[in-house]
């Protein structure tokens, strides 16, 4: 009937990494984690003689599904911190106790069952087929528009309609000349420096170095170049 | 060994998924526990199929599998939304949606 070595490996390949869902503190080691319990999922409905839907968890969910999550991580910034503050009191241990109660009552249910195990039907596709498109081909309709739908929605959601209209390059350079800031491009960093290293400033003619030159980004993250050594450096070779 | 055992196992990994919904606090995070819950009902789904021999079962988690992909699809639209709006994806922040 059933391979138990494989229930085994199923269930452990299955329930360990889903556990990443309660205890793990990054979103892509969850993610990661998640994308294993659904290749195990496939390979217990392969087990199940649905060798089809199989395959189709492995295209939708690891392939599809999950990496939309991946993508939606990069997009909104991986290092989001999560806060262990809890606005409910005692929320951790009444979700602990709601979950544990979910589980018992279920097990309680499934146990009172008295299965009779029949001959099994391979779910093929040919045999999914003649289910979808015969006596369920209306929900199969329903569903195709559920999904264009969702599509739709989801193009709704994420548009940003614009406020201000968009600037053309010619106002941008004609609005820096009437402010009369400096109309050329900034120096690139290590320009006539001691390195042409991205995080050294470049020096302008009398030899001081520009810190704008560098890119903000470095800034921001603090990697770039103290400017004391290289302006030390500056002074001590100077003339008299 | 009886199929009966997918079953539990289902039931194992929809609380797991449960108590994820309940305790994370980041947006994606709990996104991906109601993930697991809809696989474990589709794990059930396929397992009852496997234990009657017909393949009702195979095409309902089928139809769960496609709607579970529209919710992702409107779900992270949502949660991109609130993130451009609030810079935050904690769950607790949009609590002054209360009436």
């Amino acid at each position: 009937m059933i391979n138990p070595f494989l229930f085994w490996v199923i269930a452990i390949v299955t329930v360990v990494p889903s556990f990443a869902l309660l205890f793990a503190r990054k979103a892509v080691h969850v993610a990661v984690a998640v994308v294993m319990v659904m290749v195990g999922l496939a390979v217990a409905y392969i087990m199940l003689a649905a060798p089809f839907l199989g395959m189709v968890q492995i295209v939708v969910y690891t392939g599809a599904v999950m990496m939309m999550f991946v993508f939606v991580l990069m997009l909104i910034g991986v290092s989001g911190k999560e806060s262990l503050v809890e606005t409910i009191k005692g929320q951790r241990w009444i979700s602990l106790l709601v979950a544990t109660g979910i589980g018992v009552f279920l097990v309680g249910v499934v146990s009172r069952v008295i299965f009779q195990v029949q001959e099994p039907t391979v779910g093929n596709p040919d045999a999914i087929a003649g289910a979808l498109f015969g006596r369920m081909v209306v929900v199969m309709e329903t569903l195709g528009f559920v999904l264009i739908v969702a599509a739709v929605g989801a193009l709704v959601l994420t548009h940003v309609p614009r406020l201000v209209p968009k600037h053309t390059q010619r106002e941008i350079a004609e609005d820096r000349v009437r402010v009369g800031a400096n109309p050329v491009n900034k120096p690139m960093p290590g320009v006539y420096a001691r390195h042409n290293a991205l995080d050294v400033p470049a020096l302008d003619p009398t030899g001081q170095p520009i810190e704008e030159s560098i890119s903000r980004v470095l800034e921001v993250r603090h990697q770039n170049q103290d400017e004391e050594p290289y302006r030390a450096h500056l002074e001590k070779g100077k003339p008299e | 060994m009886s199929p009966v055992a997918f079953i539990y196992l289902a039931v194992v990994l929809f609380s797991i998924g449960s108590a994820s919904v309940l305790l994370r606090r980041n947006a994606i995070v709990a996104f991906m526990g109601v993930e697991l819950m809809l696989n474990a009902s589709n794990l059930a789904f396929v397992g009852f199929s496997r234990i009657h021999g017909t393949v009702d079962g195979q095409v309902l988690a089928f139809f769960v599998m496609v709607v579970a992909a529209a919710e992702v699809v409107v779900g992270l639209a949502i949660i991109v939304a609130i993130f451009r709006a609030r810079e935050s994806i904690s769950l607790d922040d949009p609590s002054e949606m209360r009436g």
